[in-house]
């Protein structure tokens, strides 16, 4: 089957975003979680079970400690206080653990082996999943239910220092609060200190109820040096310490006070041999948790091997102990010897809130939940629960009541721990199946698009996609039927969910049969490359030689970004490279302009360096063969003709408009600091958005919507001239009622509105301006001869997005939008049409330049920079589908802009006919090279540190990005066909 | 004939790289506390008045091109002071393009601009050597195959390897590695002056390598 490059490119791009999907879906897995929001209040507490007799306990149990402190260690790991470690460095806490009244164990935590995640798991009991991060964006407050939460919703007065991270995650939650940054990794000194400065004080004052500490120094010392260093025994000392005061302060209290006081004492994560963390080796998943009350009795027992539990456990138990719901989204269960010394009827109850707690968990994330073990063992306690609550209460014989119990007991200890499994299995891992299939799709992709590089950039632009092969080829049912073998194999023996098992079985093996037919196709283009001789693949020697530098740059460049994103300081700063590789894209241009207008032809030099293989030959057969016009052209026909053709202004405006741009580059670069090392030096933005500054920022604004005016209209038609102009006009207007901006003759109007009204006014200019703009389309496509109603169609429908653009960018950004169009201006008049450069070197261009826009406006690969105000210009409430979408548009309003503007730009100024085609195949594959580098880097990067912070919100921004670039390439195609109908 | 003048492009070469070890290890002599990292403009000074005097004091010695006819005292005046011109507007715009680049404009402007003034020195000044201050002869030498002579040959290998260096040098910069050099621009400098002595190193074993192939119309 013939297909045109353009339409095979856009038919890649929407297969490839498909296998995104599923990777995606993979390695997000969906977060267990209770249906019922935390915001909706509390419901009720289940009542105590009873077999006909009606309980007369329906209310929570009360408070079993007055007063909780919580120490938190950063990267205390287990061995540091029950190894060797512990004996000598921490000789308190040893003595509670081996004589004390405490109970012990060893909390495992769930990788990413993080503070957040970890802070979260521990007071929410659920397991964070990263689609939390993406849940509540630009909000890193925590919006579940947790322990907090609930203890201020109690009453209970809260008092936290340390880690700043719980002050963010828990804004307004701590009656008093000292937050420490953890960003001086050098720093373990100080940091504790700031803590442990409030502790005398906050001991002797009675206020409070929750005492939660953070502290740092040990996760520094790790970081810096190991945890074999001499330094974590004086740390390890030095919290040894800290915990002698706080628990000696608590004992003296206790005779003021009916209950007893708790002490908790855990780590969040552990240390792995060389010091970090974030993996999920032993040493880091690993971490202490001692419980330490009056209220507990020691039992014999091996203290050197306390009993394994889940870090998850801590929320429930505390949530007991203080006499609270248990948060709606714990996966953990009660750690049952904290309440083994309360009455029977009590622990009764209390295992009973937890199972009940989850078993609704159950309900809710698992459709079969009847069939689960879990759920079978808790209805069966829950019945003998209540035979034992009839028989309580008819005040049977007690030792018949005591066994009964027991039995009981053991019923719900069993099911507690059952569900809490199944329920943790549902999101512990990554669903690396869905991530492998989401993968090979991708890859697969990215395999055909390379190897038919040759056959679509050839004049003709069209390429014969055999797919008819795979229909009657053996390998394709046999990579059928193992891939389905393997499916079966993977889903029945899957411990954990996964996704791609859940699927239908149509749309499994509709995945599988993509999959198996791209993998036909691959193998028959392959064996049309390496068998078929005819194609011009001989000389590869002279392949390099008649390369320009421009190419060479691109396609460093293009392999420098891609490797970069393996590195988390270059996602970070991925800006910094789209500013580095702009601008020595400029210097490259400006070089070529200089070249060409001082020394005329460079094809004939004066004296030359004669290279020995004839040149003359190559270019022969070159020319002979079906010319790759695209990746090797003839440098003859270039140049010669632009020396003579301008002259004087023209020529000097050619040579300076490089830096001309570079010149932009710079001021916009400094409009908006991004990324992380930099984001607080100050920049413009900040300046001009600070309200001492309005009148600037009006000026500006006002500047910027002139020059955008002045250069979008001279494409336009009279009537979206006057569409634009008022729009314009609409959109300072609308800035100014949202208060923004000032009219010069209304210096202080107080009103401040929505400005809805002004709004949807451009609202209604955009839709009028794209609606022309797509008539004059359909129009030109009809009446075949006219080719210049197309072109004003493609200028109407960009002009229409500059529009829209200019109402949703905030007003310091609008300078960014008047710099792209005179950039775009500039180098069209004096960089692509002189100098002639080809299809899928502009299209690589205007690439760069819409991912540098992209960053120009303020974005970063970090969730937090979304201007999500994008999505409320013009609309009262939130409604999702607007919002998403204009907030989207905001977002990306670069890469699109430039994008839009490449497919006016080929239809309008070449006129080969392939060209748009090349271009929707070049943007599909510079576009589709780095996500598909990045899921491979994704994947193995999967225990990186920095994994949730840094790689996942990238990998977000690529898929995103990926599906702006499916959209714009069916726009070429589109556009692509109209042509194919004209001729 | 021309194994002879490879071999006199290889010594001169070798001196070169030998001021450059020169000014690291002889300051040290003199100066306390000196380091390249730490008193790292001196460096850049001391460095780029070496490598200046090296070059001046080669072509006067070597006179790679033969072809001053004229030599009337004002005429060399009028040249060297010509010189002098392009060599500082050669620094100001280096410093220029840095900015361009992403420099701070106010903030280690001095730094910025010995960086400026070590790129000239490894770039420019061999150029005004050898070329003179003739911007033609400049573009020529500088595109593709526009060289006459294995002196302009390896001037163009050690210039572009100076820029590719100094360019090579600034990606390190964001990495979260916190080292001393890490810091604008020593990493830069440190790029160009480790891409100048390649360049220098590279660019007579590439014309031996290739001598058989090189045939330049002037010789």
């Amino acid at each position: 089957m013939r297909l045109g490059s353009g339409t095979f490119a856009a038919c890649c791009v929407a297969i490839e975003v498909l296998g995104i999907a599923v990777f995606l879906r993979g390695f997000f897995p969906a977060p267990v979680r209770s249906s019922a929001r935390a915001e909706h209040g509390a419901e009720p507490p289940a009542p105590e079970p009873s077999a006909g007799a009606s309980s007369n306990w329906t209310t929570l149990p009360p408070s079993l400690f007055s007063k909780v402190v919580i120490v938190l260690i950063d990267a205390l790991r287990d061995d540091f206080v029950f190894g060797s470690k512990g004996v000598k460095f921490m000789p308190y806490t040893t003595y509670l653990v081996e004589k004390g009244a405490s109970h012990s164990f060893v909390a495992e935590a769930k990788p990413p082996t993080v503070t957040m995640p970890r802070i979260k798991a521990l007071m929410t009991g659920s397991l964070p999943g990263f689609v939390d991060v993406i849940r509540n964006l630009n909000s890193p407050a925590l919006l579940e239910d947790s322990v907090i939460r609930q203890a201020k919703a109690a009453g209970k007065r809260i008092i936290f220092y340390g880690d700043e991270t719980w002050v963010k995650l828990f804004p307004k939650h701590f009656v008093e609060y000292d937050g420490t940054t953890s960003f001086f990794v050098s720093d373990y000194t100080e940091v504790d200190n700031n803590v442990t400065r409030h502790l005398d004080k906050v001991l002797k004052r009675g206020d409070w109820d929750i005492l939660i500490l953070h502290y740092l120094g040990l996760d520094h010392i790790g970081h810096i040096s190991g945890p074999n260093s001499p330094l974590i025994g004086h740390k390890l000392s030095e919290m040894d310490s800290v915990l002698m005061k706080i628990h000696n302060s608590l004992q003296s209290k206790e005779r003021e006070t009916p209950l007893p006081n708790l002490l908790v004492l855990c780590g969040d994560h552990g240390m792995s041999e060389t010091g970090s963390h974030g993996a999920s080796s032993t040493e880091e998943v690993n971490t202490p948790l001692i419980l330490i009350s009056s209220a507990f009795e020691r039992k014999p027992g091996d203290i050197r091997h306390p009993k394994h539990v889940q870090q998850t456990d801590v929320a429930a138990t505390l949530a007991i102990a203080l006499g609270l719901p248990i948060p709606k989204d714990s996966v953990g269960s009660l750690l049952f010897p904290v309440v083994e010394g309360r009455p029977m009827r009590e622990q009764l109850r209390f295992l009973h809130l937890n199972t009940v707690q989850l078993s609704k968990l159950l309900q809710e994330n698992v459709p079969s939940y009847e069939k689960d073990p879990g759920f079978e063992q808790f209805k069966m306690s829950e019945r003998l629960h209540g035979n034992w609550i009839r028989l309580y209460l008819e005040e049977k014989h007690s030792e018949v009541l005591f066994n009964l119990g027991s039995k009981v007991l053991r019923q719900y200890l069993d099911a507690l721990k059952t569900l809490s499994l199944s329920l943790s299995a549902q999101v512990a891992q990554y669903d690396i199946y869905s991530m492998m299939v989401g993968t090979v799709v991708v890859l697969e992709v990215l395999t055909l698009l390379l190897l038919s590089i040759p056959q679509a950039l050839h004049r003709k632009a069209e390429l014969e996609v055999p797919l008819s092969s795979p229909g009657f080829s053996l390998l394709f049912y046999l990579v059928i039927l193992v891939l389905s073998a393997v499916h079966v194999i993977v889903c029945t023996s899957a411990e954990s969910s996964c996704y791609f098992c859940g699927l239908s079985w149509l749309a499994a093996g509709g995945v599988m049969v993509l999959a198996s037919a791209l993998l036909c196709v691959i193998v028959s283009v392959l064996t049309n490359v390496l068998v078929g001789g005819n194609t011009p693949r001989k000389n590869p020697v002279h392949l390099g030689s008649r390369w320009s530098e421009l190419d060479l740059l691109i396609l460093l460049g293009t392999v420098g970004h891609v490797l970069s994103l393996g590195a988390s300081s270059f996602v970070e700063e991925e800006h910094q490279t789209w500013y580095f590789l702009v601008n020595t894209l400029c210097l490259a241009l400006s070089q070529e302009t200089y070249r060409n207008y001082f020394l005329g032809d460079d094809g004939e030099p004066p004296c030359g360096l004669h290279v020995e293989q004839g040149l003359d030959g190559a270019t022969a057969t070159w020319q002979d063969g079906p010319g790759y016009d695209v990746l090797e052209r003839d440098k003859g026909h270039r140049s010669p003709s632009t020396s003579k053709v301008l002259r004087g202004r023209e020529k000097w405006m050619v040579l300076a408009s490089p830096w001309l741009i570079l010149a932009c580059c710079r001021l916009l670069r400094s409009l908006n600091q991004t990324g992380v090392q930099w984001a607080h030096r100050p920049d413009l933005g900040h300046w001009l958005t600070s309200s001492d500054h309005k009148a600037e920022l009006s000026v500006l604004a006002a500047l910027s919507l002139l020059v955008v005016f002045v250069l979008v209209q001279r494409g336009c038609s009279p009537v979206s001239k006057a569409a634009l102009a008022l729009g314009l006009l609409g959109v300072y207007c609308y800035r100014a009622a949202i208060g923004s901006v000032r009219f010069p003759w209304r210096p202080d109007s107080k009103d401040i509105s929505k400005g809805i009204i002004e709004a949807r006014f451009v609202y209604v200019f955009v839709l009028g301006i794209l609606f022309t703009g797509t008539k004059d389309l359909l129009k030109s496509q009809v009446i075949a001869a006219d080719f210049k109603l197309k072109t004003v169609g493609l200028w109407e429908i960009y002009s229409g997005l500059v529009l829209l653009a200019a109402l949703l960018f905030r007003p310091h950004n609008l300078p960014v939008l008047a710099f792209s169009l005179l950039i775009q201006t500039l180098m069209t008049k004096f960089i692509w049409k002189p100098l002639r450069h080809d299809a899928a070197e502009i299209t690589v261009m205007h690439y760069w330049f819409g991912q540098a826009f992209f960053y120009f406006q303020g974005n970063s690969n970090n969730i937090a920079t979304v201007d999500i105000s994008a999505g409320f210009v013009g609309l009262d409430t939130y409604v999702e589908i607007p919002a998403v979408l204009l907030t989207a548009f905001g977002t990306y309003a670069g890469p699109v802009l430039w994008a839009s503007h490449l497919v006016h730009f080929l239809s309008s100024e070449t006129h080969s006919g392939s060209a748009l085609s090349h271009a929707c195949f070049c943007y599909a594959l510079i576009c589709s090279i780095p996500v598909s580098t990045y899921i491979i880097l994704v994947t193995s990067l999967r225990y990186h540190l920095f994994i949730w912070s840094v790689f996942s919100p990238k990998l977000l921004y690529e898929g995103m990005h990926l599906l702006i670039t499916a959209a714009v390439c069916v726009f070429f195609t589109a556009m692509d066909q109209t042509r194919l109908t004209q001729s | 004939m021309k194994d002879t003048d490879i071999k006199r492009l290889l010594y001169t070469h070798l001196l070169c790289i030998f001021s450059i070890i020169l000014s690291v290890f002889i300051p040290s002599l003199f100066l306390e506390n000196f380091s390249i990292l730490e008193t790292h403009l001196t460096w850049l000074c001391i460095c780029s008045g070496f490598v200046t005097a090296v070059n001046l004091v080669l072509y006067l010695v070597v006179k790679p091109n033969t072809s001053s006819k004229r030599s009337s005292l004002s005429h060399k005046g009028t040249r060297f002071l010509k010189c002098c011109i392009y060599f500082l507007t050669s620094c100001f715009s280096f410093h220029v393009i840095f900015i361009l680049y992403g420099a701070p404009l106010i903030e280690l402007a001095l730094e910025t601009f010995l960086f400026a003034l070590i790129l000239s020195a490894f770039t420019t000044v061999p150029c005004l050597c050898l070329l003179g201050p003739n911007l033609k002869a400049w573009l020529r030498v500088f595109s593709r195959n526009g060289v006459t002579s294995i002196w302009e040959n390896s001037l163009q290998i050690t210039t572009i390897s100076s820029f590719v260096g100094a360019w090579l040098g600034a990606l390190p910069i964001p990495l979260d590695w916190e080292r001393p050099w890490q810091v604008w621009p020593i990493s830069c400098t440190l790029g160009a002056t480790f891409g100048y002595v390649a360049g220098l190193v590279i660019s007579p074993l590439w014309i031996y390598w290739n001598r058989k192939q090189l045939t330049y119309k002037n010789n």
